[in-house]
């Protein structure tokens, strides 16, 4: 084994901390590059600006082939660049696009899809939005009742779907729907490329528990009426969606950045400890805030350390040396490892702001842009979200463990 | 020991419960959180007409006559209910006015409390964001027949419709921080007072209230001058046991509504509450929510026959604010996606858990009560 970081990637590192530090000064006040930042108006308008200077270098997807738009990087410094990304809380990069239907593209679509659809998501053009749960089918997306009816050279889909993030601001969708009415659950799925101003798409914000009065939400459901959708927007094979679904699963599951993120968070949350005396002396002065700070640094590398490893098992099943399997048993762990520690990390927050701790925002009092009177309520959605905590335990008891099914 | 219900407490759970799920839906609860008044006037006017603000007053003060514990029952069904509004701060103060105030001034605020006249909230929280005597620094200066207040309170319950303020000031300084304290009761509308909302979580009408040279009437001392802290410890007794009422009456409705859904909710084919690690979810909640129930009734209990200790208290509140923290938690995650929005009901407490806990004293404040004064 050998820790050493690669040759070449600090420098690397260094030119992307540069870019985010300078462009990070024009973000909104309070910024924070969560999804409630994402939903406003002016933060999508500024996520847009961000994702065209990215893509006029060529850094929304550094590791693509360079005629989808990309600069054939490798996957460490496509890391260097995320955990850059991370630590500045700088948008420009669509998780949904870049993240999830690239790479999906990439490895099942046809090349005319890819020759459609991935310069522009390199370019930061086009915004995605994810349509797979329903109000019936969550955690269990094999249960989508969302109907695409074959008429010709289209299909014609009926549905209702939910929890679709910033899809008030996106161009297109990646959409769960079923194709057949003889075949159940996963095997009569189909994977379909919607485009979201077709006539017959009804998008309503649905608004989460923080929210209040006029604030703009980051959840949708959509409603789909008789909406006409190409049969080239289709990928993979009539009735083969779970296995397209799957492979964007294992896109959407790695996540590794956001350990960095959180080491920022906290070195912020220390300095504001630091500098805050509201009973006489520094917070950062009181024992239990000490060691409260403490244990999340820990959790915080023990979390960092698991996921370098999750970053090399893609890279060895990239070169095809690691059997799918594990990798899907530590990044099922680390999933709700890092929601739980996300949440632990608003919790803390608002222990320590003890009385402070409920203000939000608008409030003048409110410590750190009432960042974690929010996050005491965003948090919760981490670990629902992607498959909740028991999906992913069960995976790693059943798949990873071999322990058997009652 | 009986550790029943009396007949009349049984009855006046049972109305309370029908009445507050009658008069305010989850519907209103919201629309209230949006409003600027933050509470219903005709549900107010209704509660007055069933005698609930004066309910632990005497009669010769308009009130129903009933005990603390009386009063303490229709906390815990506002608790499992949600009722948004000044309630919960008008009854706490009026009984400092009963334990503290003059006859003069019973007869002043008692009965129009009991009428739902009067609006009552204590100002005790500052900046400091603590509820120890020696970061009391807002300050109340002799002057003639008057004293002058000066300085700024946080986190004032319902100060934006209070008719009166309970007003803890420094008045003296003293080297144990506890001397010098003393409370005014002084009219809101007095020249010089500001009150700007701050926007909580909870969505519950907490205010920053500035006094400006604010000139309040020597007779409007509640309790003896510089001696006044004995009765904001007194007052913080009642309001923390009453709060872990209200939360235990949070607990049981989240509990409730946990259980409904886990039983209708399907995935994979079956309801999710068939599955064994939701059931062992639920299983963990009702034990919280019963221990909960137990030791709010019991230290109000003590409250109400003056028996409680400040031991007491602050066990029964550190058990009630983790209890209602966590018990809220597990039911959103049982609830999913759903459980996360403003539509649904669960979120409601979710974020209801967080404020009581900070109300009257979190966590961290009760343990070190705890720790001393079990002589650590």
């Amino acid at each position: 084994m050998d820790f050493e970081p690669i040759p070449g990637l600090a420098e690397a590192r260094k030119k992307y901390d540069d870019f985010f530090r300078e462009e990070m000064k024009k973000a909104p006040p309070g910024w924070e590059g969560g999804p409630e930042d994402l939903a406003t108006h002016e933060g999508h308008a500024f996520q847009r600006y961000v994702a065209r200077e990215l893509g006029k270098r060529g850094w929304v997807c550094l590791a693509w082939p360079k005629k989808y738009g990309g600069l054939e990087k490798s996957h460490f410094e496509q890391l260097a660049f995320n955990e850059a990304r991370a630590y500045w809380k700088a948008p420009g990069v669509d998780q949904f696009g870049a993240g999830m239907i690239g790479p999906t593209l990439l490895a099942v679509g046809s090349e005319e899809q890819k020759e459609r659809f991935l310069p522009p998501i390199a370019r930061g053009e086009i915004w995605w939005a994810q349509l797979w749960s329903e109000p019936n089918a969550g955690s269990d997306l094999a249960a989508a009742q969302t109907f695409a009816q074959r008429e010709g050279d289209d299909y014609i889909v009926n549905g209702q779907k939910c929890w679709t993030s910033g899809a008030h601001h996106a161009d297109w969708g990646f959409a769960v729907v079923r194709t057949s009415r003889e075949q159940t659950r996963s095997r009569a799925l189909s994977y379909l490329l919607i485009d979201l101003r077709s006539q017959g798409i009804t998008i309503n914000p649905l608004a989460t528990m923080s929210s209040h009065r006029t604030q703009e939400a980051y959840f949708n459901e959509i409603f789909l009426d008789n909406v006409r959708v190409p049969v080239v927007n289709r990928v993979g094979e009539e009735n083969d969606g779970w296995r397209m679904i799957r492979a964007t699963m294992n896109f959407e599951r790695s996540g590794l950045s956001a350990y960095g993120a959180m080491r920022r968070e906290l070195l912020e949350l220390i300095e504001f400890c630091r500098e805050t005396k509201w009973q006489g002396e520094p917070l950062l002065n009181k024992p239990l805030v000490r060691d409260r700070l403490a244990q999340l640094a820990i959790d915080i590398e023990a979390g960092m350390a698991s996921a370098r490893h999750v970053l090399w098992g893609q890279y060895k099943l990239f070169l095809g040396e690691e059997s799918p399997r594990d990798q899907a048993t530590r990044s099922s762990s680390l999933k709700y490892y890092r929601s739980e520690l996300s949440q632990r990390f608003a919790y803390t927050g608002c222990q320590i702001f003890g009385l402070y701790s409920q203000l939000k925002r608008e409030s003048r009092w409110a410590p750190l842009y009432g960042k974690f009177e929010k996050e005491y309520q965003s948090c919760l959605g981490n670990n629902i979200a992607s498959g909740t905590t028991e999906i992913q335990k069960n995976i790693i008891a059943w798949e990873g463990l071999g322990l058997p099914r009652i | 020991m009986n550790l029943d219900f009396t007949e009349e407490q049984k009855m006046l759970r049972t109305m309370a419960r029908d009445f507050l799920s009658t008069e305010c839906p989850k519907s209103l609860v919201r629309q209230l959180e949006e409003s600027d008044l933050g509470y219903s006037p005709e549900i107010w006017k209704k509660m007055a007409g069933l005698g609930w603000q004066g309910i632990m007053l005497p009669e010769d003060y308009g009130g129903t006559g009933m005990t603390f514990f009386d009063l303490v029952l229709v906390i815990e069904e506002m608790g499992h209910n949600i009722l948004p509004g000044p309630f919960f701060s008008t009854v706490i103060c009026a009984a400092t006015i009963l334990e503290a105030g003059t006859e003069e001034q019973k007869r002043e605020f008692l009965p129009k409390v009991s009428a739902g006249e009067m609006i009552l909230t204590l100002a005790l929280t500052e900046p400091s964001a603590s509820w120890q005597p020696q970061h009391i620094s807002v300050r109340a200066a002799a002057s003639g027949e008057n004293y002058v207040i000066n300085g700024t309170k946080l986190f004032v319950p319902d100060a934006h419709v209070a008719n009166y303020l309970l007003v803890v000031t420094r008045t003296k300084k003293s080297a144990k921080p506890e001397e010098g304290i003393t409370i005014f009761l002084v009219d809101a509308g007095s020249p010089g007072i500001q009150c700007e909302p701050q926007l909580t979580m909870g969505l519950d009408n907490k205010s920053e209230v500035v006094f400006e040279n604010v000139a309040v009437p020597r007779k409007n001392i509640l309790g003896k001058l510089n001696q006044g802290w004995t009765i904001v410890q007194s007052t913080l007794m009642k309001a923390a046991a009453a709060k872990v009422a209200e939360m235990s009456g949070g607990c049981q409705a989240s509990l409730e509504m946990t259980a409904d859904y886990v039983k209708e909710r399907e995935a994979y084919g079956h309801p999710i509450g068939g599955f064994q690690a939701i059931q062992h979810y639920l299983a963990d909640m009702w034990g919280y929510t019963d221990r909960t129930k137990s030791i709010a009734w019991e230290v109000n209990w003590k409250v109400s026959a003056g028996m409680a200790t400040a031991l007491d208290v602050a066990i029964a509140k550190a058990w009630a604010n983790e209890a209602y923290k966590w018990v809220t938690e597990r039911a959103v995650q049982c609830h999913g996606a759903i459980g996360t929005t403003r539509d649904h009901d669960i979120g409601l407490y979710y974020r209801r858990a967080k404020v009581a806990e900070l109300d009257y004293g979190d966590t961290d404040y009760q343990k070190e009560i705890v720790a001393g004064e079990l002589g650590f």
